[in-house]
């Protein structure tokens, strides 16, 4: 990959694949064949930086762009997409919204402890009646005196029961369908939190997904992030830097799976001959690549935008969009390439193939990235029209 | 404590090795440059002895190179050394072990030093001689190949183990001696996100042989690679092949006798 890369941007990514490939992956292959959480790896992600990417050195962080990070979500997911989301909701969505919208007390309590990789952050929007739907949310939070309390549930939570920091979307105003929903830091040991169902996934083993139940949570006021009724705006916001992350996630999903389909076809002898050598693979070999390299500029752009302070919603949509379908497209013609065996546990493109699925699905749909590209492209139009 | 950490600029281990057309060195299209490993332990034993020995210590990075090892300096710094010398001079091309190790030992004398640590050999050239014309022209002692290093109460010896044929070798050597690292010796760290950071304000001295006082060439090399060549290509495995095992065997005698004649 030859993209102009600064002299600090090639350290990283080599500090990065490095850790990627020598310690991640182990521990990645025995937490996603079991299942479980790789409770020791973040404390390591944390002492190397990967924890606190964007947030500024006086919280604890590294400071540096959603670019840098996007480089480090890339080689982190080519090697275990669990570890990926688990990264990429922690930095994008949670770091970024209490940096972002959180004041200098709250900032000061959390951001340190995210950083560091010793709490885990996390991110809850979505409701079983709320899903591309955000405003149709009915958590509700009420004032009382200098608290809140939460009543309701959160679905499909990511790090949901490890989190020690997770930003919830609640209700307000329940006349307001936008301007009526608030956000809050909400932390696990709060009276009235329990965690309820936790789903068994199709991919993504080595990350969990759970049901949050708030009964008569108690939240206090110091915990609003931003003022009452910006809620809207903030989970709005937050999501073009969470699908930026998962864009990431799905270009290194989809090059770690044309690596393994070129290592394959390369060894697999057929007819007396390598299938590398078939022209029905290198054609398949050839647009693979180019669609990892379209997603990886798509995704390198949105975050170059991001990175200047330029809005970057439709940018951020449209390499969501790209990168997930390109994932999946390319797990599927690897896969084939391998053949039966590609559908064993025994080869990485299994995994591969089970995790990218998700990416078409979280952070906003494929159909909500049109949605929002196409809101956006056509409202650029008319803004050229005459009055 | 003055600790040096010597480094070189070598080809990825992964990278696919091409001679070029004139043979005078390998082709450098697509080749990826890396920190030799066996300098990564060196540099690794220097920072663990750095935060053993206290604040007071400081792990300096020494590279003869071209300006393209900048970014691999950088690199050790991010590991956690302190500064750096590059001496970086067009005549240095593709000097021998003696004009590196002579350039070395001007730049290091400049720098002065409590102990060097070097890595065992570059995987490279493989030449392994640099650290000990080094050690004779700095007139230290030298112990190499090593897998384990513990620095005295006093800090003014140091007990080396090396591995030699059927067991280990144990070494005490005085102060200062240059010591060259072999695999096992310890951990390399990686280059976290805060150090590569704290690198961007840490000083790399860069030198040309002026500055280190050559007037013209650091010396005559004592040896000259005349032309690079790739290995022979083998002349392949022949199956022996027969029907019945006997008979394979039969043709294989035949085959070692009267075509390579070694039985």
């Amino acid at each position: 990959m030859n993209y102009p890369l600064t002299e600090d941007e090639r350290m990283i990514q080599k500090t990065v694949r490095d850790f990627a490939r020598r310690d991640l992956a182990p521990v990645a292959i025995e937490a996603n064949e079991k299942g479980v959480f790789p409770e020791g790896i973040y404390k390591k992600l944390g002492e190397l930086g990967f924890m606190g990417v964007t947030v500024p050195e006086e919280y604890g962080g590294v400071n540096l762009g959603t670019f840098s990070l996007v480089l480090i979500l890339e080689e982190i997911n080519a090697v275990c997409a669990s570890t990926g989301v688990t990264m990429s909701v922690h930095n994008s969505l949670t770091n970024w919204c209490i940096l972002k919208y959180g004041s200098e007390k709250i900032r000061k309590r959390f951001l340190p402890s995210l950083a560091s990789g010793e709490m885990l952050g996390a991110y809850a929007i979505t409701e079983s009646e709320a899903g591309s739907d955000v405003s149709a949310m009915r958590l509700s939070a009420v004032r009382k005196g200098n608290e809140y309390i939460l009543n309701g549930a959160k679905i499909f939570i990511s790090t949901g029961d490890r989190a020690g920091a997770i930003i919830v979307f609640a209700r307000t105003d329940p006349a307001d369908r936008t301007k009526g929903i608030s956000a809050f830091v909400v932390e696990p040991d709060s009276p009235g939190f329990s965690i309820g169902k936790i789903e068994k996934k199709m991919g993504l083993r080595a990350s969990t997904t759970v049901e949050i139940v708030f009964e008569d949570c108690r939240v206090n006021a110091d915990n609003l992030l931003g003022t009452e009724g910006m809620g809207m705006k903030i989970a709005l916001a937050g999501l073009d830097g969470g699908r930026i992350g998962i864009a990431a996630q799905a270009v290194g999903i989809a090059q770690a799976a044309l690596d393994e389909g070129v290592r394959f076809s390369r060894e697999r002898k057929q007819f007396n001959t390598r299938i590398v050598d078939f022209q029905s693979t290198r054609w398949k070999i050839a647009d693979m690549a180019t669609a990892v390299e379209a997603a990886r500029l798509l995704t390198y752009r949105a975050a170059k935008l991001r990175d200047a302070g330029e809005a970057c919603s439709k940018e951020a949509a449209m390499a969501k969009l790209f990168a997930s379908r390109t994932a999946n497209t390319v797990v599927y013609d690897a896969l084939q390439m391998h053949g039966g065996v590609g559908y064993t546990e025994e080869f990485l493109i299994e995994r591969l193939f089970r995790d990218a699925r998700v990416t078409e699905l979280y952070e906003g749909t494929s159909e909500i990235q049109r949605l929002v590209i196409s809101k956006a492209v056509i409202e650029e139009f008319e803004r050229t029209l005459p009055d | 404590m003055k600790i040096l950490a010597l480094l070189k600029r070598v080809p990825d281990t992964e990278a696919k090795i091409l001679i070029n057309q004139e043979g005078t060195g390998i082709k450098d299209e697509g080749i990826k440059y890396v920190i030799n490993t066996y300098d990564e332990y060196a540099v690794e034993e220097g920072l663990r002895l750095k935060e053993k020995m206290g604040a007071a210590s400081t792990v300096t990075v020494v590279c003869v190179g071209p300006e393209e090892a900048t970014e691999l300096i950088r690199t050790a710094l991010a590991m956690g050394a302190d500064d750096a010398v590059h001496v970086c001079d067009k005549a240095l091309e593709r000097p021998d072990p003696f004009v590196i190790a002579a350039v070395m030992a001007k730049a290091i004398k400049a720098e002065g030093f409590d102990i060097i640590f070097c890595g065992k050999q570059a995987i490279d050239d493989d030449m392994g001689q640099v650290q000990s014309i080094l050690a004779e022209m700095l007139d230290i002692p030298q112990v190499n190949v090593a897998t384990a290093f513990e620095i005295a109460a006093d800090a003014k010896r140091a007990t080396v183990r090396r591995r030699v044929e059927g067991g280990d070798e144990k070494v005490e050597t005085s102060l200062p001696a240059i010591i060259s690292c072999e695999k096992g010796l310890n951990d390399p760290r990686y280059a976290s996100l805060p150090g590569i950071m704290k690198a961007k304000k840490k000083e790399i001295r860069k030198k040309t042989l002026a500055d280190l006082g050559f007037s013209e060439s650091p010396g005559e090399a004592r040896s000259t690679i005349l032309r690079w060549l790739p290995p022979a290509k083998s002349s392949g495995c022949t199956m022996v092949k027969a029907e019945e095992m006997r008979d394979a065997a039969k043709e294989l005698v035949r085959l070692l006798r009267e075509e390579a004649k070694v039985v």
